[in-house]
């Protein structure tokens, strides 16, 4: 008897109706947070794979960021002598790029993780947002590791942050949120229009030269800067910079401006992959 | 009401043909929407035209299905291929959406479509019970309580810390569904899943689905197997075409299903009716013709090309005799498209009183999509008719290639493919 009571009470919890749905639904957070275990395993597994039959395993995640720092230094640094705020330039892009590269491979990441995913999505019930929040959160570990070789930078170049250094994580999150909110729309609109994937690389490389990674945001006059903010990724690495190498000017109105254009394209891109998301087991 | 777990109202869905191609170019949607304004200039004619045609490139998987099932029954779906019993499946577990009605389901659900969903290679055993697990809707300290339990009914103690791309087939399957086998929801639902490892892991398996059965929860099971079906299940839901057709007590919906009931046109498993028999001696009479596929599975709707075979099971009436059989498949118009013989593939064969098979394998179904009569017969030695069946049941071809491709509503009754060589310029 007991045992039938018990089950009547967790049924009463455990109401479904399935129902025809089309148009703008409700976006369910609080199911993403039930499922945050399946959350953790996903990014578990993809950190795990990724170096998994690598040779140098783990080290990749410095090597990118490094070389790039070093091509960046040569060309853009010494030959270009490209401004940087009278920081040494190989820390001055080297901390933007670290920042840039999370970003980066988290909007890939999550843009393809939907049809990456494909047979799971085919195959079991979970809320799809968990998709791409686990393919974001990949990238962290990377961002970890490269960011150890930024500390002995930091320590070879003598530069010690202020108190600022507190607001990092803030900025890391930002980074994070950033893509997620982009990587939403794409990785919807790619169940549909497989161009996206096509567009990727090519989008990827343009925000990398829309964004003050290789030159400070100094550069762009005055008046023009809050608008610059309109580049989440603007105010993400000038944040950076200011927070560990102590460039007097906080990043201001153009953080400002950055933030509100990523709420906006979050909500909508939450909305947006909300209204899809039934359609994905038959279209991907 | 307290009592019903799921509950199925008017439930339909549509797939639409051009969602089954694998993807829309954004070009096309972009180029839609350039032209959009300008559409209605179009005439009158072609508007009505492109409107029939929207609505033929679209299938009802489920045409208005409607159940209720009860808390701890235990219900077999059954039907052929593309009757709509995965659709029905999908919608339930919630992977897709119901293009029209309702469901509603009381009770935590946990779904098996497959087993071994999100097993990655590279991880160990270990690791993939975990993660499979949180795919499945179990929590981490719920895996950690069973897990000796899962790795004893899986056998896998001695490799449980190797990556699963070493294990052999057989270990890798028994693994996905032991953990599968573990998830302990109110409302099961479960597709196909026992076709996996050997004869004896299957019969564990079996096993395993009839503890869940007799521990008074939920379970909604579809499967081709109507062994496993009819010793699990004591009720069942027929559905033919997306349309429930019947629902009632699995054996007698599985003796329908099989052909020994009234719906014999759509089953894989022949019954020789009496008004069948149009001409012959009558020395040796065929009783019966059954449709399988490659793998011996019982079916009777086959894909272009999909090898098929076609078995008769004759009983010689007399002491002894020798008999070679024909088999002729007819279309619309009762024309014959396809025949094939026995004596052109071996001499006639020496027959004794009692039952003996006589099987045909087409290793290339040259049919093109469409609804085929079979007809069967045999011949003595001398080329004399002992028995001639007309239109025993029906051969279905589906509109799809063998191996994956659609059906491209190319012209001709049967289609091959003939070795082409061309020039290159």
């Amino acid at each position: 008897m007991s045992t039938i009571a018990r089950s009547d009470r967790e049924t009463s919890a455990d109401e479904i109706v399935i129902q025809p749905s089309s148009g703008w639904m409700p976006v369910n957070l609080r199911e993403v947070w039930n499922y945050r275990e399946l959350l953790y395993f996903l990014t578990w597994r993809d950190v795990k794979v990724r170096y998994k039959q690598t040779v140098i395993g783990a080290a990749w995640a410095i090597i990118q960021p490094f070389f790039t720092m070093v091509v960046f230094s040569v060309f853009f640094g010494h030959l270009a002598k490209v401004p940087s705020d009278g920081i040494p330039y190989p820390i001055f892009v080297y901390c933007a790029l670290l920042p840039w590269q999370l970003f980066a491979h988290a909007l890939a990441e999550s843009s393809n993780s939907i049809v990456g995913s494909q047979h799971l999505i085919t195959k079991v019930y979970f809320p799809r947002l968990v998709v791409p929040i686990a393919a974001v959160c990949g990238g962290l570990m990377d961002f970890a590791i490269g960011f150890l070789v930024l500390l002995g930078m930091m320590a070879f170049y003598g530069i010690l942050p202020g108190l600022a250094v507190l607001t990092l994580p803030l900025f890391v999150l930002f980074a994070v949120v950033t893509a997620l909110a982009v990587g939403l729309w794409l990785a919807a609109l790619n169940v549909q229009y497989r161009d996206v994937r096509y567009t990727l690389a090519f989008l990827a490389q343009f925000w990398l030269f829309a964004t003050p990674v290789a030159y400070p945001s100094s550069l762009i006059p005055e008046a023009w800067r809050a608008l610059y903010g309109l580049n989440p990724m603007a105010g993400v690495v000038e944040g950076f910079r200011w927070a560990l190498l102590g460039k007097a000017e906080g990043p201001g109105a153009l953080l400002a401006v950055s933030v509100a254009a990523v709420v906006l394209i979050l909500i909508s891109g939450l909305y947006y992959f909300a209204r899809m998301e039934n359609t994905f087991a038959d279209l991907v | 009401m307290g009592d019903i777990a799921v509950r199925v109202d008017h439930l339909s869905k549509r797939y639409r043909i051009g969602h089954r191609e694998p993807y829309r170019a954004l070009r096309d949607t972009l180029t839609n929407a350039i032209y959009a304004p300008f559409r209605h200039i179009g005439s009158a004619s072609r508007r009505s035209r492109s409107r029939s045609d929207s609505s033929d490139a679209s299938i009802w998987a489920l045409n208005d299905v409607g159940f209720d099932i009860r808390r701890g029954e235990v219900v077999g779906v059954i039907g052929r291929n593309g009757a709509g019993k995965s659709t029905l499946l999908k919608i339930l577990s919630r992977i897709t959406w119901p293009t029209s009605g309702r469901v509603e389901i009381h009770g935590r659900v946990g779904s098996l479509l497959e087993v071994g969903t999100g097993f990655h290679p590279e991880l160990t055993g270990r690791e993939n019970i975990y993660l499979n697990g949180a795919i499945l809707g179990m929590k981490r300290r719920e895996v950690a309580r069973k897990f000796d339990e899962i790795v004893a009914f899986a056998e896998v103690e001695q490799f449980i810390d190797t990556p699963v791309k070493r294990f052999s087939s057989g270990m890798y399957m028994r693994l996905a569904f032991a953990v599968a086998a573990h998830l302990e929801p109110e409302i099961l639902l479960v597709d196909e899943v026992l076709a996996v490892g050997d004869a004896a892991f299957q019969k564990k398996c079996l096993g395993k689905m009839g503890a869940v059965a007799h521990q008074g929860r939920t379970v909604i099971f579809v499967s081709h197997n109507i062994g496993a079906i009819k010793s699990l299940c004591h009720k069942g839901i027929l559905l033919e075409q997306g349309v429930c057709t019947r629902m009632g007590p699995i054996a007698e919906l599985a003796d329908i299903y099989l052909g020994t009931g009234d719906v014999t046109e759509s089953s894989p498993v022949l019954a020789v009716k009496d008004e069948c028999r149009i001409r012959g001696s009558g020395a040796v009479r065929i009783e019966r013709i059954t449709i399988e596929d490659d793998s011996g599975q019982l079916r009777n709707s086959f894909a272009v090309w999909e090898p098929l075979r076609l078995s008769l099971e004759l009983s010689v009436q007399v002491e002894r005799t020798t008999a070679s059989c024909w088999i002729l498949f007819s279309g619309r118009d009762d024309q014959v498209i396809l025949s094939t013989f026995q004596y052109d593939a071996m001499d006639p064969v020496e027959m004794t009183r009692g039952t003996h098979r006589c099987a045909a394998r087409l290793d290339v179904n040259v049919l093109v999509p469409g609804m085929y009569a079979v007809s069967a017969g045999v011949f003595g030695r001398y080329g004399e008719i002992y028995e001639w069946v007309d239109k025993v049941g029906s051969l279905i071809i589906e509109p799809r290639m063998h191996l994956g491709k659609d059906f491209d509503n190319r012209l001709g009754l049967t289609t091959i493919v003939a070795s082409w060589k061309a020039d290159a310029s």
